[in-house]
């Protein structure tokens, strides 16, 4: 084929439709894919805290309950809440109504506190530590969605997603990897591990992924550039695996992809949070831009869920941090979602307002959030989504996320 | 019941060409009991030999800031410079400690005890803190860990705890009793980070059936635990909580005292939550995620019959028949497949110290990242994962093969005949399927590095 980059960039502008609808960019078929919707979930691993993120400043006791956390102000979102200076960057998404929050609400998880037990939790999308963790939720969402192929989920990095473990089949890769074999080796690798499946699955998936990425390369040079010269990235520094991580995700998700997740980590913020937890913040508005950049024209089928094991402790504690606590926030962001708002019930910070004592109360369960957009972007049934997908969850009224 | 090949793959770091296998678990043991010949042929700094100190890199620092301050531009700069040959020679350390961790494994008659070591560094898992000083690591699990594999657990419970690493990893030395002297009103106060890890993940664990308030008193029992002004331990006690804490029904204090943190921990570590959650650890690590429960019994009796001697704890795990069961449920760590490969080349561990940093980079630090074990750096206090799916993803794989077609022929003059390696890789009864792909192998070179990559290798 004689088609250059710059034909393919140009025809796909010229007739209006995107570059993933080219048959000459993905294996798959446009046709075979569930829909056109896009899905990224972003396991934020350490315990973001809620409070210090989405400020609430209206309320009288915020202030005196975060004596140096509160002082750097933040940019009021809507009277009450403020957001963190650190996500300044992201106030036009929050304007364009493509960034939005629900705060006061957590897992079902409660009182052990454990970073670990509560990110299998968020992950297998259960009520508590002992129940099922051997599979993730949006692997049984991709067992429910129809036409899923072994491309439509993408578990990206080198951390275990356990939120895409389970039964449905789903990639994995990680953006610096890759793998160069001669055919007759890569034929001797297949007949090797024996029929042990995870080992023949693993370097099948390996051998697949590796010669489809290196036939993008130019695809992928191009979509990098395309966003390093846009101007949304404003001072965006484009350096750091966080950066490859969602530029990744945006070229899977413009092809055959529709669903990826990926975790961030860095926000266990124990010790001098004004300086460590912006830094976390940087890295995540960079990557929500990257995505709203990357994936262009199919943002406004996108929905990212940006997701937490739970929130911190109220009061700063005596080391300018916080510790685990409970209640914390959930951040969203796409064009395919109503943002620009601040869902949730608010509990209050009084003394009498808090969950044992000492953290935010969460007044709604993470999971139905998420289930309701399920619902939106793939049509789960109510009782798939509070049997299967979030066992046991009590889904309430729709919030009406998805637009 | 015992079998030489699985001696040397799931409780050793691999066969090699050039150690007998073990006969036996008795000659195991004896290994084991005896000196740590590794440690003396491939020596490791202890941590307060180790160069540069926390203490040096700070005091390097804070003069240069104090002669800038006091306009000494000449001599900030000397310091300046002081520094960061200081940070260079640290980064030739972090790298010279990982060639002897490796030489250690590859090279050594007790692949059982390095294996120890490693499995009781990642239980109590730490990372450098202060910037440049993650060189100190290595050094810190030969003085805090390996002594300790041989002998009981709360004595390597208390030397870690106390540790100015552990201190610097789990905040505890920004930790200040809320109504102690230090504290000022409350101007300052509690960080319960060490003191939630230390029960778990270094005790109890998560199921052990402590509550959020054994969490905040232990924290405040913790407090006067951290560091002078050069990094050195220091039980301040004018940062301790003053009064008593009652933590899992013990009451401890009143008056704040290094002796009553040592009580806490003590009874702590005898308490049969601690023995269950080691013994399910130990199981899980060396023999499968999902262990036979009258493994783990019989591991969590000896560990309080004996008050965790530790020895004792290896020996149960070698007598019971679970551990030999034929089932290879446990896939190896990249350190220990990049490990076992070498190990199995019959690479010298002299031939590894020998290295320059450019090629332990190359070969070993940055492969080990592509595989997702960056060297020495978890993302949290409970270190690196158990489940084989962890590590036997596409990604992951990926980068095993990758190495395994490249590395192995830089680090021997010839490579062997695939014929000939594979039962050097995989004993005398190497799997069919390897067999033959050692056999069709078109070359060296990737018959090799197929052998190396079979989930026959890979699995232990």
């Amino acid at each position: 084929m004689a088609l250059s980059r710059r034909d393919m960039l140009l025809g796909g502008a010229a007739l209006g439709c995107s570059a993933a609808a080219s048959p000459l960019m993905t294996p798959v078929a446009f046709a075979d894919v569930p829909g056109d919707n896009r899905l990224v979930v972003i396991v934020l691993r350490g315990a973001m805290d809620g409070l210090d993120v989405l400020r609430p400043y209206g309320d009288p006791f915020y202030a005196g309950l975060r004596p140096t956390l509160a002082a750097g102000g933040g940019a009021d979102l809507d009277g009450f809440f403020g957001l963190h200076p650190a996500l300044a960057p992201l106030r036009p998404l929050w304007d364009a109504g493509d960034l939005g929050f629900a705060h006061a609400t957590s897992t079902p998880y409660r009182d052990v506190r454990s970073h670990f037990d509560g990110q299998d939790v968020l992950e297998a999308g259960v009520a508590d530590p002992k129940g099922d963790l051997r599979d993730g939720w949006l692997n049984r969402l991709v067992q429910v969605v129809p036409g899923a192929q072994s491309d439509t989920a993408y578990a990206i990095g080198r951390d275990r997603m356990l939120i895409l473990a389970g039964a449905a089949e789903v990639a994995h890769w990680a953006p610096e990897a890759q793998l160069d074999l001669n055919p007759r080796t890569r034929r001797l690798i297949e007949l090797v591990h024996d029929g042990d499946p995870l080992f023949e699955q693993a370097s099948a998936e390996a051998i697949e992924i590796a010669q489809q990425i290196d036939a993008e390369a130019e695809m992928t040079e191009a979509l990098e550039d395309q966003i390093a010269a846009d101007p949304m990235m404003g001072e965006i520094a484009l350096r750091g695996d966080h950066i490859r991580l969602a530029e990744f995700a945006a070229g899977r998700l413009r092809g055959a992809s529709r669903i990826a997740s990926f975790s961030l980590a860095g926000w266990d913020t124990h010790n001098r949070q004004g300086q460590h937890l912006p830094r976390a913040l940087d890295r995540l508005a960079a990557v929500l831009l990257t995505l709203r950049v990357g994936l262009a024209d199919h943002w406004d089928r996108t929905a990212i869920l940006c997701l937490t094991e739970f929130g911190r402790t109220v009061r700063e504690n005596g080391t300018l941090g916080t510790d685990h606590g409970t209640g914390g926030a959930m951040i969203y962001a796409g064009g395919a979602l109503r943002g620009g708002r601040v869902l949730g019930d608010w509990p209050g910070l009084s003394d009498f307002d808090l969950y044992d004592g000492r953290d935010l109360m969460p007044t709604r369960d993470v999971r139905a959030y998420a289930a309701w957009v399920l619902r939106g972007l793939y049509g789960v049934k109510p009782s798939t989504l509070a049997g299967m997908i979030f066992p046991g969850v009590d889904l309430g009224a729709d919030p009406g996320i998805v637009r | 019941m015992f079998d030489p090949v699985i001696a040397e793959t799931r409780f050793g770091m691999g066969l090699s060409p050039q150690q007998p296998l073990p006969t036996g678990v008795e000659d195991m043991m004896v290994r084991l009991a005896g000196p740590d010949l590794a440690a003396a042929r491939f020596p490791i700094p202890t941590y307060d030999a180790a160069y540069p100190s926390l203490g040096q890199l700070t005091a390097v620092s804070r003069d240069r800031n104090a002669a800038r301050r006091a306009g000494q531009d000449d001599q900030a700069e000397q310091l300046e410079q002081e520094r960061r040959d200081m940070l260079r020679a640290a980064q030739v350390l972090q790298q010279q400690t990982l060639a002897a961790t490796l030489a250690r494994a590859i090279d050594g008659e007790d692949g059982l005890r390095e294996r120890l070591v490693r499995f009781w560094a990642d239980h109590f898992t730490v990372t450098a803190r202060v910037g440049g000083s993650s060189h100190l690591v290595t050094p810190f699990v030969e003085t805090a860990i390996r002594p300790h594999v041989t002998g009981r657990f709360v004595d390597m419970l208390m030397v870690v705890t106390l540790h100015p690493m552990m201190l610097l990893y789990l905040d505890q030395t920004q930790s200040v009793g809320p109504d102690s002297r230090v504290g000022g009103g409350g101007r300052r106060g509690l960080n319960e980070n060490l003191a939630r890890e230390v029960l778990e993940l270094h005790t109890m664990g998560v199921a052990g059936g402590y509550a959020q308030d054994d969490v905040r008193q232990l924290a405040e029992l913790f407090t006067g635990l951290t560091l002078d002004e050069d990094r050195a331990f220091w039980f301040r006690t004018e940062a301790a909580e003053p009064g008593e804490e009652v933590v899992l029904g013990q009451t401890y204090g009143p008056t704040p005292q290094l002796a009553e943190i040592r009580r806490a921990l003590f009874d702590i570590a005898a308490r049969p939550e601690t023995a269950r959650h080691i013994a399910q650890k130990l199981a899980v690590h060396f023999v499968s995620d999902r262990p036979a429960p009258d493994l783990v019994a019989a591991l969590a009796e000896d560990f309080m019959a004996t008050g965790g001697d530790l020895l004792s704890l290896v020996r149960t795990l070698l007598d019971h028949p679970a551990a030999w069961a034929a089932e290879r449920a446990k896939v190896k760590d990249p350190f220990s497949f990049i490990a076992a490969s070498l190990r199995a080349l019959g690479v010298s561990g002299a031939a590894i110290t020998g290295l320059g940093p450019r090629i332990l980079r190359r070969d070993f630090v940055r492969p080990l990242g592509l595989m997702g074990q960056p060297w020495e750096n978890p993302v949290g206090p409970d270190g690196w994962p158990e489940e084989p799916e962890a590590w036997v993803t596409p990604q992951g794989m990926a980068a095993r093969i990758n190495w395994a077609l490249s590395v192995p022929r830089r680090m021997v003059d010839r490579l062997p005949m695939p014929m000939h390696f594979v039962t050097d890789a995989l004993g005398p009864n190497p799997a069919p399927a390897v067999v033959q792909a050692a056999r069709d192998a078109p070359n060296r070179r990737d018959g090799v590095a197929v052998i190396l990559c079979s989930a026959a290798f890979q699995r232990r």
